[in-house]
């Protein structure tokens, strides 16, 4: 079952030297208790989808078409409707979005502890101090942090401390839906994991569904349920991990998975994808990755594939659509 | 080893305190033990990667280098010479030689400049331009090489127009603009997909080989470390426990801690992942550990490790760790 449908969602900046069309008809399902995770080339709008989602978007920012439905129970909400002060408790306690700036995103002059503890106390009024203080302590240490840091402030903790106190803060209050925006970028590979299997287990608890935004390909093959990779504001592959790693369709998600420096083996020669990411305020005509694809023959100039349903997943390829099921959406 | 050696830090230690209420009203809170006796030098024309847990000291050790605040004890040396230079014409001068990219790109530029003000004034402070033709070529020029085009629409954003990994790049091309000796780099490439990561570490290797820079390169994506960097040194809880050439290091981890770290790395080739169970509390630095500081999380710890420190093992060909388990 979806908890979040996202259809049709398109976003724009408007600035002085043109459009930049940073999210463009991005359709996407997230179902309960599922970890989706969204890849993509940096500046690909990953971002600028989950300001989306969660309402975070402020001029020059505009939603040029599409809905947010968010399931509640047995009542659907088009967020992208919702009126200010339902916003308000929907943003905390059914969403809940880590930014990529999580590091500094906390309040300089407060320490974390008492960050947490003040989350808590406006969205838990029937909470007692001490069963705050209790659950504070908790959440540091879900994410890792020893307890007699939680009097320190921002400034005071290392990079990776202030990304996870972030995560702690989202966590505080179960919401159904968490959004993280590059969480772990600061953070080495074992607290990661640490972190990423506390998610899981907090998930499995409580049921709620994450989608978890990151370059690193490699860490989304192994945590996420079902992958989306973006290029250009266009979902161009879905489907689960397994799947996108055995027999990844889009030359794209090829191209990813052959520039990772492998740890173990022989060392190969990594090859990278050549080229550079398109201008989004002029797109390439056809499909946006054909300059920079070796696949590409001549309909990729002229003609847009759209993302449509395989064997498996969803790709925007011509080269599927030629050969591959094609079903009408 | 390669080339001569441009910086070093020897037996660098950095101890936090903080007042406790404004004004220090109500007493000094007990010290944060950040760094403790780190020793390094960076080489011309050779990348070094610091590598270590989350909270271990990595930018601690970047600043320190970089002159950002002073040692509690230990010397920064630039060419041989020891220096301290925090403030003023000596810090100015110092940062023409050595420069610092930031870990948080989101902090690290100023929300009212554009992007080709951040680039022009490094090349106009250090004069490597004289005209405004040549200002803008040069300015552009460093935005290609960061992969930011087209380049006459980057120059023009404000930073607040740009994503997580685009800021990145700009930071790394600012620091670039100054053609600093030495570089040192906390977590430059951690917000960028591996296509464009390659391409920056491609860029900073090249700038190593050709122009003798010497790198710092701190990050958490060990396996890049082991295709850019000469050496890795590992950290934890603020000490160095162990180093060696990255190919050797990365293949054949001796420090307990280390073989935890690669253990692991995401790895979409290995068939199930790694049991995931945290292994003890993380260490505290205002309390660490006694002895070794690891040995809470170690599953092969000995009696003495909670005791003692242990020494450095030399392992021959500069590879050296502090286990007492190589301590024979
Ligand atoms: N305020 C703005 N005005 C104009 N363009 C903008 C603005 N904010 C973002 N952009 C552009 O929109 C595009 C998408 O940005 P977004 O932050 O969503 O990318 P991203 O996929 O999150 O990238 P990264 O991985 O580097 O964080 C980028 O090319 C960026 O330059
Ligand atoms: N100004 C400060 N006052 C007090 N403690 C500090 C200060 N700066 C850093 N620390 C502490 O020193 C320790 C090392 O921090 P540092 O930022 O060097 O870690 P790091 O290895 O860079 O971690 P990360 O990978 O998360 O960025 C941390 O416990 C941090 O909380
Ligand atoms: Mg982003
Ligand atoms: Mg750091």
């Amino acid at each position: 079952m979806n908890v979040l449908e996202i259809r049709g969602l398109s976003v724009d900046y408007l600035s002085a030297g043109g459009t930049v069309h940073a999210v463009d008809d991005v359709s996407l399902d997230l179902r309960r208790g599922e970890i989706l995770g969204l890849a993509g080339e940096s500046g690909s709008g990953k971002s600028t989808l989950a300001h989306a989602i969660g309402r975070l978007l402020r001029p020059p920012a505009m939603i040029t078409a599409g809905s947010v439905v968010y399931h509640r129970k047995d009542e659907q909400v088009d967020v992208l409707k919702l009126a200010p002060k339902a916003l308000r408790a929907f943003r905390w306690k059914e969403l809940a979005v880590v930014f990529q700036s999580a590091m500094n995103s906390l309040n300089p002059v407060m320490a974390v502890g008492a960050q947490i503890d003040d989350v808590l106390r406006i969205h838990e009024p029937d909470m007692s101090r001490k069963a705050r203080g209790e659950r504070v302590v908790e959440l540091l240490r879900r994410v890792g942090i020893s307890a007699d840091r939680r009097k320190s402030y921002p400034h005071e903790l290392s990079g990776g401390m202030r990304q996870r106190a972030a995560i702690a803060i989202a966590l505080a209050l179960n919401p159904e839906v968490i959004v993280m925006d590059e969480p772990t970028t600061a953070l080495d590979v074992v607290v990661q994991r640490d972190i990423l299997h506390e998610i899981r287990t907090l998930k499995d608890e409580y049921g709620f569904a994450v989608i978890f935004i990151t370059h690193d390909l490699s860490l989304l093959m192994e945590i996420s349920d079902r992958i989306a990779i973006m290029y250009a504001g266009r979902v161009v592959e879905t489907g689960t991990a397994k799947e996108l790693h055995r027999s990844p369709r889009h030359p794209y998600t090829l191209g990813l998975l052959r520039s990772f420096p492998k740890l173990r083996g022989p060392r190969e020669d990594l090859l990278g994808i050549p080229g550079t990411p398109p201008d989004l305020r002029d797109l390439p005509p056809g499909c946006a990755f054909h300059p920079r694809c070796q696949s590409a023959f001549d309909d990729c100039g002229r003609v847009s594939p759209r993302l449509l349903p395989g064997p498996h997943g969803e790709v925007a390829c011509l080269l599927n659509e030629n050969t591959g099921v094609e079903v009408q959406a | 080893m390669s080339g001569k050696v441009v910086l070093e830090g020897r037996n660098l230690t950095k101890h936090f305190t903080a007042a406790r209420g404004p004004r220090g009203r109500l007493g000094r809170r007990p010290p944060v033990r950040a760094v403790e006796e780190v020793s390094l030098s960076l080489r011309a024309g050779s990348v070094t990667a610091l590598v270590g847990e989350s909270g271990c000291g990595k930018s601690t050790v970047a600043r320190l280098l970089a002159q950002v605040y002073p040692t509690t004890s230990g010397d920064v040396l630039l060419h041989g010479e020891a220096v301290r230079a925090h403030r003023g014409a000596a810090f100015r001068d110092y940062r023409r030689q050595v420069q610092l990219i930031f870990q948080d790109p989101f902090a690290s530029l100023n929300p009212f400049h554009r992007v080709r003000y951040h680039l022009a004034r490094p090349l106009r402070i250090h004069g490597h331009v004289r005209s405004a033709a040549e200002e803008t070529e040069q300015v552009a020029e460093l935005l290609e090489r960061v992969s930011l085009t087209p380049t006459d629409q980057f120059m023009d954003k404000m930073p607040h127009e740009l994503s997580g990994g685009q800021r990145q790049r700009v930071a790394i091309a600012r620091a670039l603009a100054v053609q600093p000796v030495a570089l040192i780099a906390d977590e430059p490439v951690s917000m960028l997909d591996v296509s464009i990561r390659l391409g920056v570490l491609r860029l900073l290797e090249k700038l190593a080989d050709e122009s003798g820079l010497a790198l710092l390169y701190i990050t958490h994506d060990i396996a890049s470390a082991r295709y850019f960097a000469e050496e890795i040194m590992v950290m934890y809880a603020g000490r160095l426990i162990e180093r060696g050439a990255s190919e050797e290091l990365t293949q054949s981890p001796k420090h307990p801690y280390t073989q935890l770290l690669l253990e692991s790395a995401p790895d979409p080739d290995r068939v199930a992942p790694p049991g995931s169970t945290r292994r003890g509390e993380p260490p505290s630095l205002i309390d660490p550990p006694s002895g070794c500081r690891f040995h809470p999380r170690c599953p092969v710890a000995m009696p003495v490790c909670s005791e003692k420190t242990p020494p450095r093992t030399q392992l021959g060909d500069g590879r050296w760790t502090e286990c007492w388990q190589y301590e024979k």
